[in-house]
This record gives structure tokens, C-alpha cells and sequence, in this order.
């Protein structure tokens, strides 16, 4: 059984949830693996991060180079091909980072590529059984992997569903030296962020989050009406965004923020991962759609099937009215 | 500045509905529409402001077979000053990894100094720009949503990460980029354009002339292969309320109020 | 009227320099006036082809009608009548304006004045020289005192006109006052000499001013008359030459612009006069980018606006705040000719028109809904020239992103909806509905007398399938054997072509053609204006189009169909919206009121713009689709017309009517007080059915 590898991507000497995530992976592929966790970065952070991860992994390769205080893809691949022995299995978050490192990553340590991974089936031989979507979600489809000579992964975040499993005492390994010097002809300058809009989505309980079916800017309102009437925030997916109808700092999922309500009120919204990947610790989500078989309806707690445009009004008027009353 | 763009036609997912065929083997192909991958155009469009600005022309490349020169007809249409159709049967069944071989193999016959692609096609993968990259040696960034020519040397690009912040970096050329929906605003191409670009030639080369091993590409060299396609079975999901509009809003209220909707 | 020098002594001048002075002024004020002309007609000979040459009588009936008889001008009464009565004076006044000019100074006898005619003649001019006068100094009241809100500038397009306008009624008062000076003078001066005067009209100016200088000396009569006439003649020549510079170019270029104005209503012109379609793969570029891109006509109609601004006051693109103006839409292009056809510099180059005086937004903003043509009385065109404009920005891949997708989607599906073409005559197919009425899908196979066509609002939107399917309850009630096209049909392409997209038109209106003749109907009816307006004006060789309201209002003569009583315990009062598409452009006005009368209990009001002045309900088709910068919607300031009007149900013949107009309801916040209803709706809704719905088929009847 070749080597499993999980990379870890990390902010502020915190890991990122995906850490967890990969281990269940992990375990997917092989009941009894014990990932090794792959850690870049410089300083204090970095220690921060690894000492965390030993509760969770039994072994943590720390590669620490004043290069990689940013991470930059195109330099820790560098360092990775140096430190990875032959035929690993690296796993990996799909996400911006993780598309970023990965293609290049496995042609440079001769791997098979398998990008967006919803769940692994199993392995058999040198076969790994994966299941993937594609069409934006609307297909799933099995697919076989030849990962004999090795493999980068990486998989959608929140598709592993991390395990209970006992406190362990991992030990870190300072792969720094074999990592050596680092240059790449892309170099990391700054981070621009977003424009602060007036209100913070991040730091609602509830957020009433409207999709497409909205249909055009000056329906907004109506979900504007029902959040003040809740209390609660309007939010978006990227669709609205893209069409002006809401500004950049509203939208929720991966291009987005990432947001922790305790209830999320999905109007008009198909269900796309990139949306959901905005949405974490497992929120009450209501969804209401015109069309019985949007994705939405499969990661809701409770669905309705109607058009926002009417439903949201009347449900408006309900919630004003109850408070009235209350 | 020579820039070749990378491109797919693909089943155009928002007019289409994607099923599942009788057989279940393959979505049903039968009344698809097809076009260039979204984020292809996106990258052609980006292409033709550069060399506007900077000079140079616009290659436009697709791995595929007859049906595939559609796509190329209208990135031509569009401003593009060339359209290959790299074909062979050889190349039946390539994965992500063959398509780049590929590729490379056309690239390395050629002289670019930008190399672009759209993020990821529909099946989801984001990956021939990267593997494209790597087998070149050239410098790489995905999800770029703008680019500035800083000399003929160097650009300043931004990629999208999470949060709707941007990371600003420095990319020597000859780099490959993988370009974001959004980065730009197309223009648009019509039947008059197309129809006016229609005896345009457009070389197809094959396996062999591009020096292509038969057994680095193909099915026969693929490492990741579908094996179906198919529909999940609808889990638990969600809890489908099924009274009338009032109903349903009454049951909607009681729920919200118990997970701590109403502040 | 007596000849000049029998008069006057032109020694008060100088025998012979009055004479030479006055020819001189003559020969220079016509020479400067042609040179200024010429000038003027430059840009034309470099403009596009426009064929207007033909059917002469009817252009010159259109001449009397509009010209001569003023006839849109009483559609605002006040300054209306103002014109009517100034346009009058100065054709009455022209005949002796070249009379005074010339005056015969030679004595050849031109200007006799002795007839019963001359006389007739004399007093006549007199009241038209006063009335002139006397409304000169009203309009210059208006501009000052009462500034009606359509002359305003909207600071974006400049300064204002009001200065120039009162500068120009000034000189016109002045040549009146000189006219009468002249006329008072001289009948002073031979009263004096004892000749038979000539008699001024009772009370008019020539008269009050004859009175005034009845005192006076000859000589001093004598210089008054030369200074008159001199006045009269500067005046006169230096108007003539100012007109071309401004809006007073309407006094000579009008006479062009109607005669060569538009015939044929909801027509659009071809991308090229003289090149057809066939050829049109070898036209370079497509549309309007630069100003020659215009045809003559076209530049004409700059040249012609007369700033009244009865286009923009009726516009509703601008009464919504939109950047679109017609009238400055004009003004600007007049400004363009002006500064890059100078009096004496060589042309500029043809520059790019969009970005520098026209914004996209601008162009892209306009609704064709045709009130601005219906509207100015010199037969100024608009949607064609927007039209064009579009077709140079298509030409261009100039497209909003908005509407990129649409028109991607009409080109895959044709359908702007990008839903499945194999699910077009699925609306026919719901449950409820295909149980009562059923709809056949005509092949060669399976015919019929009729084909309805539905289009694609009609087709695919949930709340629009509604129309159809009352529509198809109606032709199956008045018994008309008649089908559908199904998935065969294609959009009809009636706004691709109207956002200049003429080439993805061309190959939606032949599939469509195609399949029409496949079927070999007799006649085609449909309940979508604007696919009715393609139908009749866009596409050549098929069968007549009728609108379901004219199917209806026959069947309600014919007694086939009859009407249950409207319910009114609610108090609804209706009023009919008439839809651009079926009133306006195809003067449709009556069928659909017949039919709304025809029902018992029909209470209904009209708005205030009715009829050729009906108010756009902001627009249809890849309108939908575009998200114009503006401040109020359309659609929301017809609701509150009708609500003024004290109507509660709005009746509308468009689906796209009934698209804005349901959405302007909720946002103008008038839900529960104010519905719409098609015209179908409501007729399926009361119509009178002995036989039981479930044993109708489309076929019964015949």
C-alpha cells in the first residue's frame, strides 16, 4: 500500500477543516491508513499548525522556508517533488489552492490526477473507485483510476464527513532541508480584499439567501422585506452578484464567504456545490424552488417547492404578523 | 504577443437539461446544444483585448474531430487569427493527462508566449492547464481574473480565492494561465460573423505530425476513465413540505421559530 | 400695390445706388443662401442610398395632408393653433414677401395692382402680417412666462435653446413690423400725394401703423418706406441664411421631409436600400457606425427638427429616466452634421458615432414603440435610424452581456429561453387543459385552415401559457378549424430584428416561412402583436395575418360567439391598454374595444393616452431580457394611468403588455387594488358555451 499523504492548508497557525476531512478520505480508500499530513509554510504559524494537527495525525512533515510564508502553489510544488517518495497518494482540498497545486504537482511526480472527488468507493489492485459530478452537478458519474504509480487527489470540501477517532500523539518530521531552496517564476505580491460591503454576512444567524430565481433586480426587495422581518441578513449566491443585482460582499460559497448560520433560508437557489462549499457548521438549511428537482432539495432539512416570488411575501406577512401578535 | 487559447466544445448547460439516456451510459446526447466551453470564451475574449493592446495574434486549439471546428469558426468569427483542430483517432478516449500531452506536442511546434485556458470544462476537472504547465516547465496560476502585460516579459495577474479576495502575483512569460468566468465581458458573435469566417482554413494536424506516441494518449493511456454515468438516489434530503401555500407557510414559521430563526 | 419707384423717390437714397444697393442685397442674399445650402447638402451626397422616389401621389397627399393642413400639429392644442396660424401667415405672406422684394423696380409690371384679386390679396396679407406678429409675441410670452416642460434642456444635453428661440421669434416679429412698415408708409405717403391709396385692412398692423405716420412728411414717408424695405430685406436675407443653422431649417427642409417621409408603418428599412438579401454577405459592414452610414433621408430628418419636443414629451423611455431622448437624439446628430460639415473647412472624418455623441445605454434603450414618429409633425423616422445603430453595434460585437444570452439561446433553440425546442407545444399538452381543448400540431400530413402562432412568450412561460390556451379554447369556440406549428415553429424574430440582429432574423424568419408553407393554411391568427406585426410586415409570402381580436370581434358580429355577464359585485372597472404592436404600428384601435363592449356589464374607462397615444408598457421581447439604467419602470408609470383613469383591471392584448404590466403592479405596490387580464383570458373567461368543454376538439366545427 503506497503512501498517503494529506496536504494541509492552513490560516493565521490555524488548520483548515479540510485536515479532518482528508483523513476520511483517507480511510476511504484504505479502512486501516494512516495519513501522513504535509505541512508548508514559515515560523511560528507553522509550528502553531503543526502541533495542532499531531492530536489528529501520526505523523506531520513540517516544510519550513521564509519562501512559502505566502502559499505559493508553483514553490511548494517544488518542495513537494523533492520530499514526496515515489508512488504517494497526496491528498488535497479542492479548492483554490488545491487547483492550483495539484495538476502540476502530478505530472511532476508521474501520478495519476483525480480532481473533485464526492466519495471513494474503494480500492481494488491498483483500481480506485471514485464517484465524481459533472455539468455542474447535475450528473454524477463512477469513475476507475489506475493509481498504481501514485495519485494526487483532491476532494470537495464537506464531502468527507470527518470521524470520531481517538486523540492520538503524532510526531513531526522536519522535512525542511531536503525541501532546499525554493524559486519559481510566479511570485506572490499581496492580497486585495473584497470591498467591505455595509453589512457582514459572516456574522448572522440567519441569513435569508436568494439564487437566481429571484429573476431580476428589483424583486430583491421582497427578500430584504423578510429578513427585516426575521432579523436576519440577505445573502446570495454568485449568479445575483454576477448580475449586479447584489454586491460581491452578499455572496455566499467558495468565490465567496464562508458563512455559519444557525438557519439558512436558500430562496431561488439551485443547490451548486460552489454555493454550499460557502456554507458551513451544519446550519438548519429551508430551501424553496420551483423546480422540484433542484440539488438543494438534497442537502435542505426542509423543502418547499413554490415560487419564491409569491411565497416570500406571504411568508412575510405571517412572520410580521405573528410578532404583532406576539 | 502570441497567445494561444485552449478550448472545448461542450454541451452548453444552460440550454440544456442533462439526462440520463435509456441505456444509462451517457447522458442523452440526442437533442444537446453544443459551444465553447464558457470559460474558453472568456479566455479568447481576454486574448483579443491583449494582442488589441500589445500587438500579435490569437491561435485558437481544440483536441477533437469534425464537429469540434464549430467552436473554432466562432472564436475566429469573434477576432482570433487562427483555429486548429488537433485530430487523430488515436486520440479517442484520452484523459486529462493525454489531452495535455497533447497539447504540449502542439505547443512546442509553435512559439506562444501566453498560453491560456478556460478554469475547468464541464465535467468539472481544472486540470489541463495545470498538466499543460508542468510538462511545458512553464509557470502556472488558475482561477486568474485579470491580467496586465507589465512588459513583454512579465505580467501582473490575480487569482480569485476564498471570500472574494484577490492574490496578486508576478508571472514570467512564457506561462499558462487558467482564466475565470467574469474576467472580462465577451463580445458578442453572430451568424454574419461566423458566416464570414466559414472558408477560413483551418489545419488539423495529426498524431504524426505533431510527433505524438500513439501510447502516451488514448483510451489505451488513460489513468482515469468514466464508467457510467448516473443519478444519485435522492438520499434523505430534505423534508418536502407538501400542504398548501398557507400550510406550508404556518409549519415553515413553527420550524424557524424552534432552530432559532426569529431574533 | 404700387411699383416701387412711383412711389418712392429713390433719389432719398440716391437714384441709382438704391437700386444697385437693393440688387446687390438680392444677389448676395441668394448667393450666400445657396453656398449655405450647398454646404448643407454635402453630408447627403455622401450618405447611404434611400429609395423615396416612389408612389408620388401618395407622397404628395401626404404633402397636403401634413404640410399644407398642419395635421398633427392640433395634438397640442396651444401651440398648435399658434403654428397652424404662423404657417399660414407666412404662406400667404411669402407671395408678397417676393412682391415687396422685388418691387418692381424696373416698372415691368409684375406686381399689378388694381385687380379686385390684388386688393383681395392685399387685405389678406395685412391680418396675416398682424397675426403673425401678434403670435410671435405670444410664443416669446410662452418661452419666458409659462416655459412648457418640453422645451426644457436636461443639463446632459447642453445649454438651453430658450435664448435662441426668442432671438429668432424677435427677427420674425421684425420682419413682420417692416412688411407693415413698408405697406403703412407707402399708403401714407401716396394718401399724402393724393393718389388712391392703397387700403389697409381695418385694425390690422399695416392699418394701426398707417395711422401713426399719417402726420409725417413725404420725405420723411419717403425714407421710412426705403428704411422699411431695407429693414425688410436685410431681415428677410439674413434669416434665409441663419434658418440653415439652426432649428428654423424645418421652414424649408419640412417640404422634403414629409414628401419624402416613411409610408409603410411597422415596416423597417433593409440593411441596405438597393442590395438584396441575397447580396448581403457582400456588404462590409452592417448598420449605422459612423454619421454617412445614414442615408440622406435620414440626414434630412436632422436637419428638420424643429425642437418642439412633442417626441421626448411622449417617450417613454424618457419618461422613465432612461438616457434616451428622441429629440436630442436628433439635436446631437444635427450638432455632428453642423460641426463636421462646415461652411468653409473641409469635412472631418468619419468618426465612430457611439461613445462620442450616442451611448450604448442610449441606443439599447429604446422601446420602438413608434409614439415619436406618430407624434412630430415633420415625419422625423426613428426606430429605423435606431435600428441601424443597433445593427452597427451587433456588427461590432458590441452586445450587453444581458442580452448575449437570449439571442446565444434563439440562435441554438430559437427561443430566447433556451428551453428544448421539442417542448414548444407542450403548453397545449397540460392536464386540465388538453382534457377540453385539444390542439392539433399541423404537419403536410395533418392541415388545417388556420395556423395559430403562438411565439415564444406565449409557448414557454408558465404565466403567458395561459393566453394561449385561451386563445385556443376562443378559435375552438368560434369554430375555426385551425393548429399549431409545435416544435416546427421558431421565434418570429420580430425583436432580433429590431436589436439588429438582421442575419439570426433572416435564418429564424425563413425556418419559419418553411415550415408555413409546409402546412398550406389559408391564413394565420395570432394573439401576440408583435409576432403579428413580423407576420404582416417582416415576412413576405405567407398567408394574411389577423390578431385574435379581430377573430373575435367577427365571431361576436357573426353571433358564434356569446357573452355570460360580468360578475361586477366587486365594482371592476376595466380600461384596454392598447398594445404598441396592434394600435400604433397597425392601427388596431376598435376590434378590441368592440369586443370588451360586447360583453354585458362591461364597465370601462379610457386612459388619458389612448389609442395612437397609448403609453408603452416599457417594451417586449429581448427587452425583457436588458437591464436599462432608469430611474422609474415604464411599465409602473402606465399602472398609475390606469389607476387615474379610476380603472382596477387593466386589459391588455400582449403577453408582453402583461408582463410588465403584472410586475409594475407589485412594484408600484398596488397588489389587491389593481389586476390585468388578457383580452383572451377574459373572453375565454365569459364566453357562453352550451355544449359541455369536455366534448370540444380543435377539429369540430370547421
Amino acid at each position: 500500500m503506497a503512501r498517503i499523504f494529506a496536504y494541509i492548508i492552513h490560516k493565521a497557525g490555524v488548520a483548515d477543516d479540510s485536515a479532518a476531512e482528508l483523513i476520511a478520505a483517507a480511510r476511504a480508500i484504505d479502512a486501516t491508513a494512516s495519513p501522513t499530513a504535509l505541512v508548508t509554510g514559515s515560523g511560528a504559524d507553522l509550528d502553531l499548525v503543526c502541533d495542532g494537527l499531531r492530536s489528529s495525525y501520526t505523523e506531520v512533515w513540517k516544510i519550513d522556508n521564509h519562501a512559502l510564508a505566502y502559499p505559493n502553489a508553483e514553490l511548494i510544488r517544488k518542495a513537494l517533488v523533492k520530499v514526496l517518495p515515489p508512488q504517494s497518494i497526496v491528498l488535497a482540498a479542492h479548492e483554490h489552492f488545491g487547483i492550483d497545486l495539484g495538476p502540476g504537482l502530478s505530472i511532476k511526480t508521474n501520478a495519476t490526477y483525480v480532481p473533485d472527488v464526492l466519495a471513494i468507493e474503494g480500492l481494488d489492485g491498483g483500481q480506485l473507485k471514485v464517484v465524481r459530478q459533472e455539468f455542474g452537478g447535475q450528473m454524477s458519474t463512477h469513475v476507475q483510476c489506475d493509481i498504481a504509480s501514485g495519485a494526487v487527489i483532491t476532494v470537495r470540501p464537506g464531502a468527507f464527513k470527518p470521524q470520531d477517532s481517538a486523540r492520538l500523539s503524532g510526531n513531526i518530521v522536519d522535512k525542511s532541508s531536503e525541501a532546499g531552496t525554493l524559486t519559481a517564476a510566479r511570485r506572490y505580491l499581496e492580497t486585495i480584499a473584497a470591498e467591505a460591503g455595509d453589512v457582514d454576512i459572516t456574522k448572522h444567524n440567519v441569513l435569508v439567501s436568494i439564487g437566481r430565481g429571484i429573476q431580476e433586480k428589483d424583486n430583491v426587495h421582497l427578500a430584504q422585506e423578510l429578513a427585516d422581518a426575521l432579523g436576519a441578513a440577505v445573502s446570495c449566491s454568485r449568479p445575483v452578484v454576477d448580475a449586479k443585482w447584489l454586491e460581491k460582499s452578499r455572496q455566499v460559497g467558495s468565490s465567496g464567504k464562508t458563512v455559519k448560520p444557525k438557519v439558512y433560508l436558500a430562496c431561488g437557489i439551485s443547490g451548486s456545490f460552489q454555493h454550499l462549499a460557502g456554507l458551513k457548521g451544519n446550519p438548519f438549511i429551508v430551501a424553496i424552488n420551483k423546480n422540484p428537482k433542484a440539488p438543494i432539495f438534497q442537502v435542505a432539512d426542509v423543502g418547499i417547492v413554490d415560487d419564491i416570488l409569491e411565497f416570500i411575501p406571504e411568508f412575510t406577512n405571517k412572520v410580521t404578523g405573528m410578532r404583532r401578535a406576539a | 504577443m502570441e497567445i494561444l487559447v485552449c478550448a472545448r466544445r461542450v454541451p452548453d448547460t444552460s440550454e440544456n437539461e442533462i439526462q440520463l439516456n435509456s441505456a444509462g451510459s451517457d447522458i442523452e446526447r440526442d437533442d444537446l446544444v453544443y459551444s465553447i466551453n464558457e470559460a474558453d470564451n472568456y479566455a479568447v475574449e481576454e486574448a483579443l483585448q491583449i494582442t488589441a493592446k500589445f500587438g500579435g495574434s490569437v491561435t485558437v486549439v481544440t483536441v477533437g474531430g469534425e464537429e469540434d471546428e464549430e467552436i473554432l469558426r466562432r472564436e475566429m468569427a469573434m477576432g482570433a487569427t487562427h483555429g486548429v483542430l488537433i485530430s487523430d483517432g488515436t486520440f479517442m478516449g484520452s484523459d486529462g493527462r493525454g489531452i495535455a500531452t497533447i497539447l504540449k506536442a502542439f505547443v512546442q511546434k509553435g512559439r506562444y508566449d501566453l498560453i491560456l485556458t478556460g478554469v475547468q470544462a464541464e465535467d468539472g476537472g481544472a486540470q489541463v492547464g495545470g498538466m499543460l504547465a508542468a510538462m511545458l516547465d512553464y509557470p502556472f496560476a488558475s482561477l486568474v481574473n485579470s491580467i496586465e502585460v507589465l512588459d513583454a516579459k512579465k505580467l501582473k495577474i490575480s487569482r480569485e480565492i476564498a471570500g472574494g479576495n484577490r492574490e496578486i502575483n508576478e508571472i514570467d512569460l512564457p506561462c499558462v494561465l487558467s482564466v475565470q468566468t467574469g474576467i472580462n465581458e465577451p463580445r458578442y458573435v453572430g451568424m454574419r460573423g461566423i458566416r464570414q469566417v466559414a472558408s477560413v482554413p483551418i489545419p488539423t494536424p495529426t498524431a504524426a505530425e505533431l510527433g505524438i506516441d500513439a501510447a502516451t494518449v488514448g483510451a489505451a493511456a488513460a489513468k482515469v476513465k468514466r464508467v457510467d454515468y448516473f443519478v444519485p438516489a435522492l438520499g434523505k434530503g430534505a423534508e418536502m413540505l407538501k400542504g398548501s401555500r398557507e400550510e406550508n407557510i404556518e409549519k415553515l414559521f413553527e420550524l424557524v421559530a424552534t432552530k432559532g430563526g426569529l431574533r | 400695390m404700387v411699383a416701387l419707384n412711383e412711389f418712392v423717390p429713390l433719389g432719398a437714397l440716391g437714384p441709382a445706388s438704391g437700386q444697385n444697393l437693393f440688387l446687390i442685397i438680392h444677389v448676395l442674399g441668394i448667393f450666400c443662401f445657396g453656398y449655405i445650402i450647398a454646404r448643407r447638402l454635402v453630408p447627403l451626397f455622401r450618405a447611404q442610398r434611400d429609395l423615396r422616389f416612389d408612389r408620388p401621389r401618395e407622397r404628395a397627399g401626404n404633402l397636403l395632408k401634413f404640410w399644407l393642413a398642419q395635421w398633427k400639429h392640433p395634438r397640442y392644442r396651444g401651440a398648435g393653433t399658434l403654428h397652424i396660424l404662423i404657417f399660414a401667415g407666412f404662406v400667404l405672406l411669402a407671395a408678397r414677401a417676393f412682391i415687396v422684394l422685388t418691387a418692381d423696380p424696373y416698372g415691368l409690371g409684375l406686381a399689378d395692382s388694381t385687380g379686385r384679386f390684388a386688393h383681395l390679396y392685399g387685405i389678406v396679407t395685412d391680418y396675416a402680417a398682424t397675426v403673425v406678429f401678434a403670435c410671435m409675441l405670444v410664443a416669446m410670452v410662452r418661452r419666458l412666462v409659462f416655459k412648457p416642460a418640453r422645451y426644457a434642456v436636461p443639463a446632459r444635453f447642453g445649454k438651453a435653446h430658450g435664448g435662441d428661440a426668442i432671438f429668432l421669434l424677435a427677427l420674425i416679429a421684425i420682419l413682420m413690423m417692416a412688411d407693415s412698415l413698408f405697406a403703412a408708409a407707402q399708403a401714407a405717403g401716396q394718401s399724402q400725394q393724393g393718389a388712391q391709396p392703397e387700403a389697409l385692412a381695418v385694425l390690422s398692423l399695416p392699418k394701426l401703423l398707417q395711422l401713426g405716420l399719417a402726420s409725417f412728411s413725404l420725405p420723411t414717408l419717403s425714407a421710412f418706406c426705403a428704411g422699411a424695405y431695407l429693414l425688410h430685406e436685410l431681415t428677410f436675407y439674413f434669416l434665409l441664411c441663419y434658418r440653415p443653422f439652426g432649428i428654423q431649417f424645418h421652414v424649408e427642409t419640412s417640404l422634403f421631409s414629409i414628401f419624402f417621409g416613411k409610408l409603410d408603418r411597422g415596416t423597417l428599412k433593409p440593411v441596405r436600400w438597393g442590395v438584396p438579401e441575397e447580396q448581403l454577405g457582400q456588404v462590409k459592414s452592417f448598420g449605422v457606425k459612423t454619421f454617412e452610414d445614414f442615408t440622406w433621408k435620414h440626414m434630412l430628418d436632422f436637419y428638420s427638427c424643429a425642437d418642439c419636443g412633442r417626441c421626448s414629451d411622449n417617450c417613454p423611455a424618457n419618461a422613465a429616466g432612461r438616457p434616451l431622448s428622441p429629440r436630442f437624439f436628433t439635436i446631437k446628430a444635427r450638432d455632428y452634421a453642423f460641426q463636421h460639415y462646415p461652411m468653409f473647412r473641409n469635412a472631418g472624418n468619419g468618426q465612430p458615432l457611439i461613445g462620442r455623441i450616442y451611448s450604448e445605454d442610449e441606443i439599447w434603450s429604446c422601446t420602438t414603440c413608434g409614439v415619436c414618429e406618430e407624434e412630430c409633425p415633420l415625419l422625423i423616422e426613428y426606430i429605423d435610424k435606431i435600428v441601424d445603430l443597433r445593427r452597427g453595434l451587433v456588427d461590432d460585437g458590441n452586445v450587453p452581456q444581458s442580452l448575449q444570452k437570449p439571442l446565444k439561446a434563439l440562435e441554438s433553440r430559437g427561443n430566447p429561453y433556451g428551453k428544448m425546442e421539442k417542448k414548444r407545444g407542450d403548453w397545449a399538452k397540460s392536464e386540465d387543459f388538453a382534457q377540453t381543448c385539444s390542439v392539433n400540431v399541423l404537419s403536410t400530413a395533418n392541415g388545417a385552415d388556420t395556423l395559430y402562432f403562438v411565439d415564444s412568450i406565449s409557448s414557454y412561460d408558465d404565466r403567458m401559457q395561459s393566453i394561449a390556451r385561451a386563445t385556443a379554447r376562443i378559435l375552438n369556440d368560434a369554430g375555426v378549424n385551425f393548429g399549431i406549428l409545435g416544435a416546427a415553429e421558431k421565434d418570429s424574430g420580430h425583436e432580433v430584428r429590431r436589436f439588429g440582429e438582421e442575419t439570426l432574423f433572416i435564418a429564424l424568419r425563413d425556418q419559419n416561412i418553411e415550415a408555413i408553407k409546409g402546412i398550406g393554411v389559408e391564413r394565420i391568427v395570432t394573439a401576440d402583436p408583435h409576432a403579428y406585426n413580423a407576420l404582416k410586415h417582416d415576412y413576405k409570402d405567407v398567408p394574411p395575418v389577423e390578431h385574435i381580436s379581430q377573430v373575435i370581434a367577427r365571431a361576436v358580429k357573426a353571433g358564434k360567439l356569446k357573452f355570460k355577464p360580468l360578475d361586477n359585485a366587486k365594482g371592476a372597472v376595466y380600461t384596454y391598454h392598447d398594445p404598441c404592436y396592434l394600435g400604433r404600428h397597425n392601427q388596431l384601435y376598435e376590434e378590441p374595444r368592440n369586443v370588451l363592449d360586447a360583453i354585458p356589464g362591461m364597465r370601462r374607462v379610457e386612459m388619458k393616452r389612448s389609442r395612437d397615444r397609448s403609453f408603452c408598457c416599457g417594451g417586449g421581447g429581448l427587452l425583457l431580457f436588458y437591464e436599462p439604467t432608469e430611474e422609474e419602470r415604464i411599465g409602473v408609470k402606465r399602472v398609475r394611468m390606469a389607476a387615474e383613469a379610476g380603472a382596477n383591471v387593466i386589459v391588455t392584448a400582449c403577453p408582453f403588455c402583461m408582463v410588465n404590466i403584472e410586475d409594475a403592479i407589485k412594484i408600484a405596490g398596488l397588489e389587491g387594488k389593481m389586476t390585468a387580464i388578457d383580452l383572451t383570458e377574459l373572453v375565454e373567461q365569459q364566453t357562453q358555451r352550451e355544449v359541455p368543454r369536455e366534448l370540444e376538439t380543435a377539429v369540430h366545427g370547421g
